[in-house]
């Protein structure tokens, strides 16, 4: 009897299985019909290359076409296209979370589960099946070893807002980058916007990425980064630059971007395809990996010399009020920076 | 005659139909008449501030590039200084290179602790300050006068050519010394031109957008044209980004037309095409340090930047020296192999600059001929739809552009025939006032000995004026085809993403701060631009490019 069962259960695993790859299958032979793939992100140019270059060796004869740029750019240049009725973008991905409850309001996002995401934590699913975080990031402070010395260099974030920063710190912009914009709301929640106000005193140069303020800091121009992605920083380490990261105690905000496919896609299978293909351990253990990323994926690895997300105090943005106060704190962070 | 009225009723739709969109987009919205976005943008203190920087920094870059225009022009018409030809094509590779890619060398050069010349500057001196900051209004201003100066340069240097030494004479045996005579003969003939060239510098400064966004923004300086581009984030306002657009476009008519009647009314009269000769000033033994700060000048807007450009090209980390350890040509393949961008976007702006050229010397030819030749009545009043584009800022037109060809019935946007039009548009009053020129100095007797054969007159331009004109033609084509190839204040409106150009990927790439990957795409912009003025010239047989204006 128990052999029976066992025996059952096996051929219904094969089953399963073996349905799941016919429906591979046939998706990636409507995918290769349709033979390109149109991904609008706001990953770092370098990583999203690579991603497309892993995409394409796995695929071949399906061409992902990289539209890389900052998560508010990445929105409006959407929204721009969708406002002159222009089908363009199969996939859209950026670091604002708010995006996404916006897209889904407008009725622009088509509904799309990829495989495995179940296993994700509640951070980086929405709840209504429309988008599902890719990967993760924390905004942190960077500052360069070479001109700032440990014992001097700032550990909170209120250290940065001491007077002996002046004309030495660079932050990166909320009416660019989705990190930024998710970084500043975590902040405000904590701090006010007091924190800000007295941030600008120290004045402040003023980039827009969340990439920038790594090769910012590496380069002296400005020896501390008060905000910026992790990810990249860590990359820009790893290449030998001078920077060191520091995860204030107080809380670090964490950045969960999520991908979405476009209702209109011009590309649909080849979106799926993709979307199945960033959200499959292997690609997430790239992320992890190669681009310095965390993932939802709960199987995958990081290198040893990363914290981990559980030993960190977090500071979670909610989708909802991103997406509600987006153009209130683009408005105040221009009206305290200038610009 | 279909040709010509075709040709005519295309250049007046073409003009038209984006100032019409600004002015309806800037007073009606769906509920109707409203002044409220004029309303807007003269009480919000933000855009008064924009207006107001951009009031002094035009200011300044008109009065620093008459300064280095005018000494410069001065200095290879009048005297004997050396090497005369280097640098005008010195002055010719200022006027060539793109402001903004100028502006993002300066970042590079003059970051006040990164920038290797204050790097420099700290190692000689061992102080701990900054020499310069190019992050700050002075700065700005200083970046955006290199890139501007070129235009008091050909306007100064046209009109010293033609002065005669016989009224420096009569000063000079009135007793006049050297200076007096310059400051009271040589200079009062010249003041139209400086005026004319301020007021030209000016207006170039006030429409340009990379170079104060690559600068100004990451000190918190926000010009008009920053604003305007910045209005277009999501939610977009163009409404009040037409408004905003409005000013900008009034004082540029004001300007043109102040510039017009300061060069009309001092006439030239003493300033004759031929007769008296032309003296030079000689410098005897000043010649050399004369000639170093013409070089050192230069330097500033060519070698320096040239220099940083290519070494940031090469490097792993641009702040660093250029060892060997350093050195890599990983930025070259990521542009050229492994960034999908950088082909569509050179063919995309290769193919716009060869259509835009060839398409707007074609209808420029066809305009310039009808008013030339008075085909028609009324036909003089096009030079003014020729040339109305020199009064609207690239991003104006963008503004204007982009809000008449997003939506039905006419839909551009998306594709690069947005671009095209944006482009045809803003280099019409060029390719049209080299083809004017070139038509004057062509009398039609020629014409109508074909026609009296029995040619008809399409015939007779096609077979005969346009082979006599055709070194003027092809400079009008490869003006059009560089003003393409380095645009960038319309086109960051324009583009979609399929249909980006490589000052566009450019502008991208350096607010993600690819130093690397930007310099190479420079580099490339460049070595495009003077591959083109050489094959042109090589192909006209003479100097075309240089006898601009």
């Amino acid at each position: 009897m128990r052999k029976s069962l066992t025996f059952l259960l096996f051929t219904l695993l094969v089953a399963t299985v073996s349905a799941a790859f016919a429906q591979d299958a046939a998706l990636v032979q409507a995918a290769r019909k349709e033979g390109k793939v149109v991904w609008h992100t706001s990953l770092a140019l370098p990583s999203s290359t690579a991603i497309a270059h892993y995409f394409q060796n796995k695929y071949k004869g399906i061409e992902v076409e990289v539209h890389r740029n900052g998560s508010q750019r990445v929105l409006q240049r959407f929204m721009q296209e969708t406002a002159a009725g222009i089908k363009n973008a199969d996939i859209v991905h950026t670091s604002d979370a708010g995006h996404f409850e916006l897209l889904k309001d407008k009725n622009l996002l088509l509904k799309f589960t990829p495989q495995g995401v179940a296993s994700f934590p509640d951070g980086f699913k929405d709840k209504a099946g429309f988008y599902y975080g890719m990967r993760a990031t924390l905004s942190v402070i960077a500052y360069n070893p070479k001109i700032v010395s440990e014992k001097d260099a700032p550990q909170t974030w209120k250290d940065l807002l001491n007077s002996k920063w002046s004309g030495k710190q660079v932050t990166a912009h909320p009416g660019y980058s989705g990190i930024i914009m998710t970084h500043v709301l975590a902040l405000v929640n904590v701090y006010g916007w007091e924190y800000f106000r007295d941030l600008a005193k120290n004045k402040l140069h003023l980039v827009q990425s969340a990439n920038d303020p790594a090769g910012v800091v590496a380069s002296g121009e400005r020896p501390v980064g008060v905000n910026g992605a992790e990810y990249f920083y860590y990359k820009t380490l790893k290449q030998g630059n001078p920077i060191k990261i520091v995860y204030p105690k107080e809380g670090v905000p964490l950045v969960v971007s999520p991908v979405a496919i476009a209702k209109d896609a011009p590309h649909p299978n080849a979106a799926k395809l993709f979307t199945e293909f960033i959200f499959a351990k292997e690609s997430q253990q790239l992320l992890a990996d190669k681009e310095g990323l965390y993932t939802g994926h709960p199987e995958v690895t990081y290198p040893a010399d990363k914290p981990k997300l559980k030993d960190l105090k977090l500071l979670p943005a909610d989708a909802d009020e991103l997406e509600k106060r987006n153009a209130e704190i683009r408005k105040r962070f221009v009206e305290i920076f200038g610009a | 005659m279909p040709v010509w009225i075709g040709v005519t009723v295309f250049l007046v739709f073409l003009m038209l139909f984006p100032l019409w969109s600004i002015f309806r987009a800037s007073l009606w919205d769906e509920s109707g008449f409203s002044l409220g976005r004029y309303l807007e943008v003269f009480t919000n203190p933000v855009f008064l501030k924009a207006i107001w920087n951009t009031v002094v920094i035009s200011f300044w870059v008109g009065v620093i590039s008459v300064v280095i225009g005018a000494l410069l022009a001065w200095l290879v018409t009048r005297t004997d200084l050396p090497w005369k030809k280097p640098i005008r094509a010195l002055v010719m590779a200022s006027f060539v290179t793109p402001p903004f890619l100028g502006a993002f060398a300066w970042t590079l050069l003059a970051g006040p602790n990164a920038g290797a010349l204050n790097k420099l500057y700290r190692f000689i001196t061992g102080s701990e300050d900054a020499l310069f900051n190019v992050f700050t209004m002075p700065g700005l201003i200083f970046v955006m006068a290199l890139y501007s100066f070129p235009y008091v340069f050909s306007m100064v240097a046209n009109v010293c050519e033609l002065i005669s030494s016989d009224l420096e004479d009569a000063a000079e045996i009135l007793g006049a010394n050297k200076w007096q005579t310059a400051w009271t003969v040589t200079m009062p003939l010249a003041l139209p031109a400086l005026i004319g060239g301020f007021i030209l510098a000016f207006l170039h400064s006030l429409s340009l957008f990379g170079a104060p966004a690559i600068l100004g923004l990451p000190a918190g300086i926000h010009t008009i044209t920053t604003q305007i581009w910045a209005l277009f984030q999501y939610p977009p306002r163009l409404d009040i980004a037409a408004a905003f657009s409005v000013p900008l476009l009034l004082a540029t008519m004001v300007l043109i037309a102040v510039q017009k009647k300061i060069l009309g009314r001092r006439g030239f009269s003493t300033v004759g095409g031929k007769g008296g000769q032309k003296r030079l000033i000689r410098f005897g033994w000043a010649r050399v340090p004369v000639l170093l700060l013409v070089l050192g000048i230069l330097s500033l807007s060519v070698f320096l930047p040239y220099w940083i450009l290519l070494k940031a090209a090469l490097s792993s980390a641009w702040a660093m020296p250029l060892t060997w350890d350093n050195f890599t040509l990983k930025n070259f393949s990521f542009a050229f192999f492994e960034y999908g961008d950088t082909q569509r976007a050179i063919y995309n702006t290769f193919k716009l600059g060869i259509l835009t050229a060839t398409i707007g010397t074609l209808v420029a030819t066809l305009i310039a001929y009808i008013t030339n030749r008075n085909l028609f009545r009324g036909a003089r009043y096009l030079t003014f739809f020729a040339l109305a584009p020199l009064v609207i800022p690239g991003i104006v037109l963008a503004v204007g552009l982009f809000i008449a060809y997003t939506r039905p019935p006419l839909v551009l946007y998306g594709t690069i025939w947005i671009l095209f039009v944006a482009y045809l548009t803003k280099e019409m009053p060029i390719g049209f006032s080299q083809a004017e020129s070139t038509f004057k100095s062509i009398h039609p007797e020629l014409e109508d000995a074909s026609r009296i054969i029995g040619a008809n007159r399409l015939l007779s331009l096609k077979d005969v004026t346009v082979p006599l004109a055709r070194s003027g033609l092809i400079a009008a084509w490869s003006f059009i085809f560089i003003g393409v190839i380095r645009e960038l204040s319309a086109s960051i409106l324009l583009f979609a993403p399929a249909s980006k150009v490589v000052s566009v990927v450019i502008f991208d790439l350096k607010e993600e701060g690819q130093v690397g990957v930007i310099s190479v795409l420079g580099i490339l912009l460049l070595a495009a631009s003077f591959a083109v003025i050489l094959a042109v010239q090589w192909f006209a047989g003479r100097d075309v490019v240089a006898t601009r204006e």
